[in-house]
């Protein structure tokens, strides 16, 4: 009897400890997976700068930030005409900016109305063939709307822009900018939407006690307080806007204008970054490292976007749970 | 008494004004959506009507003899020209032969060749086949090139729109569905371009994403969800995580080009490389499904496995996991999608090239099915505006069938607890 309890026992034993070891292996795949992600960050920032680093030891840089000529033709040789390759970046960041105001402009009211009425006014059944709708903008491939406003509404605009005797450009800001307007509502409406679903009721109530239509209830009860959320989300929209490439590539122009005239061509920096990169270089070029401090700099705007919109809409939803 | 009675008409006269503000506020919204959704639809008819010519391609009935001399040159094209010359005999000049051989595709010799290679018998006979005509031609048949035109403006030569009428009396000439477009690889010539070849790359850089983003991003989902002590570190992994999912496609890109070209030193254009950077790409979407699909099962299911004596591994493993499993497949399944339809990050690695061979491994050369979108709408030939709105096409259906797909899952497995 006494033998045989002990026995049972070093049966069982051997196979525990096993199981044990499996399982502390298989957590330390488990963390050793999720840092993919955080090696990710890393890898995306050490590339970034390593490349950087080497670029502003070719070019200082202040000439980088704040110059107004950008052509990254290097000369092939040395007596060669006006190729001394000039890296201002001030016009791809005034190109990316006229762009992405006019995306903004487009989608932030369109987004935030139709978030209002589909969150205040819309019945339920409107509702559910409405929102998958607007979902579906949000799904179809950026290289689509960049065929669209590339081969269809670039030559309407110029075609209108013809019948009342005003020039627009075939590549014109203004087409790239309106197509990525289209492009952002669902990203400004699902989150003004949730911001604005957020808001309680007895907020409401108060208001129409005190006798406000319900438009004046949302413009000056429900909006303010819903305020944050939106924000976040206009935010992240700008964000995504600034680092959108495929329709800025197949709509927008290739040269660096320093214009804010939407009619005419202008350049962005995920523009520039595609044609430095993609044909065949070395890797070692001023041209090649640009593209990385191109990168750089929209990595760290976004990031910085990013970081701030989701700390709004982090606190925000805190705020009413 | 007087004073109050001027209060309420003026409050009657502003209520007026405020129920109409009221509903001019209303359509703004209403406006605001149809604005949306007409765009969407335009934008699907603009699509939709350029593309849908291109499922067809006009073919012409030749009357060809495979003698046996062409055949043993591996002159397929020869004979080609041979039948054209017998079929439009009045044609005498060089110049007007040239412009005659350019009625048909240069690549209608390859449909003899195949034809050849399936029946050896026929070496030597005379048979009549349905051959592809040139873009041009096809752009004619199809209305797209106007007829009224003076003819140094358009493309097609009046000799050439003769024949083609000849063609026409004859019934030798028709639209017949463009099997090459859904089985050939990319091509300088529209008619011989098909999207086969970017659909496989497509499908290895997906294949590749999928392999990796999957089990990585449910096995980080379970350490963060259900292991991971709440501190410091454990927040910064989830800010990481959320701040991945909205940097901008094109830094993967270039993340790819200087970690996976240039330091790993792994081939260009190859869909290994290609579905690494998607899946680094899409692992913060799918780690964010997968998360929110584990934090829906409900604590008691833990609690009873626990309960009776089940480890914390064995618990998530046998019970957390294939409760939450179709909902981390629905959630990967979108993110899929959306790595399907990613161009820029593609550009930067080099699956921008011009591949006409068909791709039969993760290590070949390819692009993918967006990035031939890119690539067609680029070309000026009219005939490649029609196939870059085929190729959307094509790719919208697979985005659609996905989406039904990853619905569907939700639908069949969605429970309330």
């Amino acid at each position: 009897m006494t033998t045989a309890q002990p026995k049972s026992l070093s049966v069982g034993q051997p196979s525990r400890t096993l199981q044990k070891t499996g399982e502390r292996v298989f957590k330390w795949f488990l963390i050793a997976s999720s840092m993919v992600a955080v090696l990710t960050t890393a890898g995306i920032v050490a590339s970034l700068l390593f490349e950087s680093i080497y670029f502003f030891n070719e070019v200082p840089l202040t000439d980088f930030l704040f110059g107004l000529q950008w052509s990254p033709q290097t000369a092939m040789r040395v007596d060669q005409v006006g190729s001394s390759g000039a890296f201002g970046a001030v016009p791809l960041f005034t190109g990316t900016l006229l762009i992405s105001a006019i995306a903004m402009v487009v989608a932030v009211p369109i987004g935030l109305f139709a978030a209002i009425y589909l969150a205040e006014y819309a019945h339920g059944s409107v509702r559910n063939w409405v929102k998958p709708l607007l979902e579906i903008l949000a799904g179809i491939p950026t290289v689509v709307f960049g065929f669209f406003a590339a081969l269809v509404l670039a030559p309407w605009l110029r075609g209108a822009g013809e019948a009342v005797g005003f020039d627009v450009s075939s590549e014109s800001a203004l087409a790239a900018g309106l197509v990525m307007g289209i492009m952002i509502i669902p990203l400004i409406s699902s989150l003004s939407d949730d911001a604005i679903n957020a808001v309680p009721q007895a907020m409401r109530d108060g208001s129409f006690g005190v006798g406000a239509t319900k438009s004046e209830t949302i413009r000056n009860v429900v909006l303010p307080a819903a305020l944050p959320g939106i924000m976040g989300g206009i935010l992240l929209a700008a964000s995504r806007a600034i680092g959108e490439t495929m329709i800025v590539v197949m709509a927008a122009g290739l040269t660096a204008n320093l214009t804010a005239n939407p009619f005419e061509a202008v350049t962005t920096v995920t523009v520039q970054i595609v044609t430095l990169l993609t044909g065949d270089q070395e890797f070692d070029s001023a041209k090649t490292l640009a593209a990385f401090a191109l990168g750089l700099v929209l990595f760290l705007i976004t990031l910085a976007l990013n970081v701030v919109a989701l700390n709004i809409v982090k606190k925000y939803r805190e705020q009413y749970e | 008494m007087n004073n109050q009675s001027t209060n309420s008409e003026r409050i009657q006269a502003g209520l007026k004004k405020r129920y109409r503000a009221e509903k001019r506020f209303q359509y703004y919204g209403i406006a605001a959506i149809a604005i949306a959704i007409a765009f969407l639809l335009i934008m699907f008819a603009a699509i939709g009507i350029r593309g849908v010519g291109a499922f067809q391609q006009t073919h012409i009935a030749l009357t060809v003899t495979l003698d046996e001399a062409h055949v043993q040159d591996n002159d397929w094209q020869g004979i080609v020209k041979a039948s054209m010359r017998n079929t439009f005999p009045e044609v005498t000049s060089r110049r007007d032969k040239k412009l005659l051989y350019k009625v048909m595709s240069s690549g209608a010799g390859f449909d003899l060749q195949a034809l050849v290679k399936e029946t050896p018998s026929l070496v030597g006979q005379t048979k009549t086949v349905w051959l592809p005509s040139s873009d041009d031609i096809d752009m004619l048949m199809k209305g797209s090139i106007d007829r009224t035109v003076a003819e140094d403006d358009r493309r097609v030569s009046d000799k050439e729109i003769a024949w083609v009428d000849q063609l026409i009396d004859k019934d030798a000439i028709e639209l017949q569905f463009n099997k090459r477009f859904f089985t050939g690889g990319d091509s300088r010539e529209p008619e011989l371009a098909g999207v086969l070849g970017s659909i496989m790359g497509s499908f290895y850089s997906l294949l590749v994403c999928f392999l990796l983003s999957f089990p990585l991003g449910i096995m980080a989902a379970m350490y963060l969800e259900e292991f991971a002590p709440k501190n410091k570190w454990t927040d910064m992994v989830e800010v990481n995580i959320n701040n991945l999912a909205a940097v901008p496609s094109i830094v993967y890109g270039l993340l790819g080009m200087a970690l996976f070209l240039n330091l790993f030193i792994l081939p260009r254009s190859a869909p290994l490389v290609g579905g690494m950077v998607l899946a680094l790409m899409t692992l913060p979407t799918i780690i964010i499904a997968a998360r929110a699909a584990m934090r829906a099962v409900p604590p008691s299911i833990r609690e009873a496995a626990l309960g009776i004596g089940a480890s914390p591994v064995q618990t998530v493993l046998h019970h957390v996991l294939p409760l939450a499993l179709p909902g981390m497949l629905t959630g990967t399944i979108l993110g899929m999608a959306r790595a399907l339809g990613e161009t820029a990050p593609l550009l930067m690695i080099g699956m921008v090239a011009f591949i006409v061979d068909i791709p039969t491994g993760i290590m070949d050369s390819a692009t993918a099915l967006p990035v031939q979108i890119f690539l067609w709408a680029d070309s000026p030939e009219r005939a490649f505006s029609e196939r870059t709105s085929a190729a959307i096409i094509v790719l919208l259906v697979f985005l659609i069938t996905m989406n039904l797909g990853a619905t569907l899952l939700r639908k069949m497995f969605e429970r309330r607890w």
